[in-house]
């Protein structure tokens, strides 16, 4: 329960600060390094919330993509709507990916180990199939944005200040999660990966926690999604495949399981990962795949865990 | 008498061609210790697991404190009361012992879903887990992990875990397993004081610990009662010497 020491964390959001402080400053920053650490924020986002119940309360979930392709779709369907607003487009997604996760997860909570995993993939292929055939929104193809969503009217998605505002959710969400993960929640949730049967006997409701848990999860997958949308301008099936499930794993696993800052640090190698291999060659999966390996091997608490702050 | 907390009513449970469970009926009465015994397969451990709910009984009655709990689940009779220690020791082992009992209190509380206040720091979780700690003594061990305990501190964790939800009966399913001489004589001394607490269901091998400790004694053979009352008579039974074949106690 010991929770990590705040320095690792609170130096990588003040890295990402960097960006608009320096352009605060009048040091014009632009092109690439902006645009990748967005993406990598967005990702973070999205395996930060993962983080939550594969780390914290040990559920395999490989179809966290569904949430993800959710908000992005809730943004879609709403901008094909005429509508580009987020104080709309955000309590959508909310409410759809809480919906989601509860009806799933309520169905795949029944299910342990291997068949838990393959169960939540099923229900993410059955998101990823069914915003392919919606061909309002470019069925395969997915669909462009006509404009990026504004912040009850202003632009705060748009250009610079996309990055500020992605900043700000991250590190919003990385606080909201440090709460719930050390709340009696956050316990009962520990305490249920540890040993659910232990848990039942004081009294807990097991499964009550774990489906708590996956609605909040999803939910905060899904502002992920929205914000995906928007930095894209585009919204793909591609969002909810299994192979996205996948990435988002591996930055938990990478970053460090548990320790929720951690997927800002697998976002970030997987991310420029992918770019810079991918323009060193096109075999870059060659690499990618046996790093890591060797990271899962040989760092038992991924990156974050490095400093050994946890002790 | 007073009225009997937990009834056991002709409880039945096949598992295919095999009947563990052949029409058990027992009575628990507050502060006693209960002791279920029998030779190995009597059918004592799957006698614990409908108890507590996580084997369901083929037919039969369980009834705590008044209510039917035949058919609820184990969080549910925990709640009104039941607590059980496990015959494998376990704990929760990446928390520290404080944290374990805590989460105990918690449970007693029913109370898993608060997500603002930090659990760790909550006086109205620790104070009790203290006390519950001190009960077996184990506060000096309060901040050490629980998986880095010796087995019998374990058991010790396990018991505290048990006491801090305020239980109205216990269920030990083998409490001293693996326990040393000297582990065993101060848990035996431990499950005297947790009687004045309340009711205990003890399933246990060491027949000196449950001589010394029962108030009451059922006797298990093939899934059923073939013999109950207080040590004294149970060591006089002629059916339970034949079923122990001579095993002296």
């Amino acid at each position: 329960m010991s929770q990590p020491s705040l320095r690792v964390p609170l130096a990588l959001f003040a890295a990402l600060a960097l960006v608009p402080i320096l352009r605060a400053a009048g040091v014009p920053i632009g092109g690439f390094v902006p645009l990748l650490l967005e993406r990598v924020m967005v990702f973070a986002l999205a395996a930060m919330s993962l983080d939550l119940i594969l780390g914290v309360g040990g559920l395999i979930s490989f179809g966290h993509a569904a949430p993800l392709a959710i908000g992005a779709y809730t943004v879609a369907a709403l901008d094909h709507a005429g509508v580009t607003e987020a104080a709309i487009a955000l309590p959508c997604a909310l409410v759809a990916s809480g919906i989601f996760a509860a009806l799933t997860g309520a169905v795949a909570l029944r299910t342990r180990g291997v068949n838990f995993i393959m169960i939540t993939l099923a229900f993410a292929q059955m998101v990823y199939f069914a915003v392919s055939s919606l061909s309002d929104y470019g069925g395969d193809d997915g669909y462009t944005l006509y404009s990026r969503t504004t912040v009850f009217g202003r632009p705060w998605l748009e250009a610079r200040s996309f990055y500020v505002t992605a900043l700000v959710v991250l590190f919003l969400a990385w606080l909201l999660l440090r709460v719930i993960t050390a709340s009696r929640f956050g316990r009962a949730l520990a305490a249920v990966r540890q040993n659910r049967v232990r848990v039942q006997a004081l009294g807990l409701n097991a499964f009550a926690i774990e489906l708590v848990a996956m609605v909040i999860a999803a939910m905060l997958c899904a502002v992920a999604g929205v914000l995906l949308a928007n930095e894209a301008e585009f919204v793909s099936p591609a969002y909810g495949s299994w192979s996205h499930s996948g990435d988002l794993m591996v930055m938990v696993i990478l970053g460090g399981i548990g320790s929720l800052h951690g997927a800002i640090i697998g976002a970030l190698v997987v991310v420029l990962a992918e770019e810079g291999l991918g323009r060193l060659t096109s075999h870059w999966p060659l690499i990618y795949g046996p790093a890591l390996v060797l990271a899962v091997l040989f760092l038992r608490r991924g990156l974050a865990g490095i400093g050994g702050s946890r002790g | 008498m007073a009225e009997p907390l937990l009834t056991v009513a002709d409880l039945r449970k096949r598992y295919g061609a095999l009947q563990v469970t052949d029409g058990v009926s027992l009575a628990v009465h507050p502060h006693e210790i209960h002791a279920v015994i029998g030779p190995n397969g009597a059918g004592k451990t799957t006698l614990i697991h409908q108890m507590f709910g996580s084997v369901r009984a083929d037919s039969g009655q369980i009834r705590l404190d008044g209510h039917d709990i035949t058919r609820l689940a184990p969080h549910r009779r925990a709640r009104l009361g039941l607590a059980r220690s496990f015959q494998i020791t376990s704990v929760l082992p990446e928390f520290t012992v404080l944290d374990n009992v805590a989460l105990a209190v918690q449970g007693a509380l029913r109370s898993a879903f608060r997500f603002v206040r930090p659990a760790r720091r909550e006086a109205a979780l620790n104070e009790p887990a203290l006390v519950a700690l001190a009960r077996v003594g184990l506060h000096a061990r309060a901040e050490s992990l629980a998986g880095s305990l010796s087995h019998g501190e374990k058991r010790q964790l396990e018991l505290a875990m048990a006491l801090a939800a305020k239980p109205k009966v216990m269920l030990l399913d083998e409490p001293l397993a693996g326990a040393g001489p000297e582990e065993a004589a101060r848990l035996i001394a431990l499950l005297r004081e947790l009687r004045t607490h309340c009711a205990i269901v003890l399933v246990e091998h060491d027949m000196d610990a449950v001589f010394q400790l029962a108030d009451v004694i059922s006797v298990l053979a093939q899934g059923r009662v073939i013999a109950w009352g207080p040590p004294a008579e149970i060591r006089r039974d002629p059916a339970v010497r034949a079923a122990y074949l001579g095993e002296d106690f």
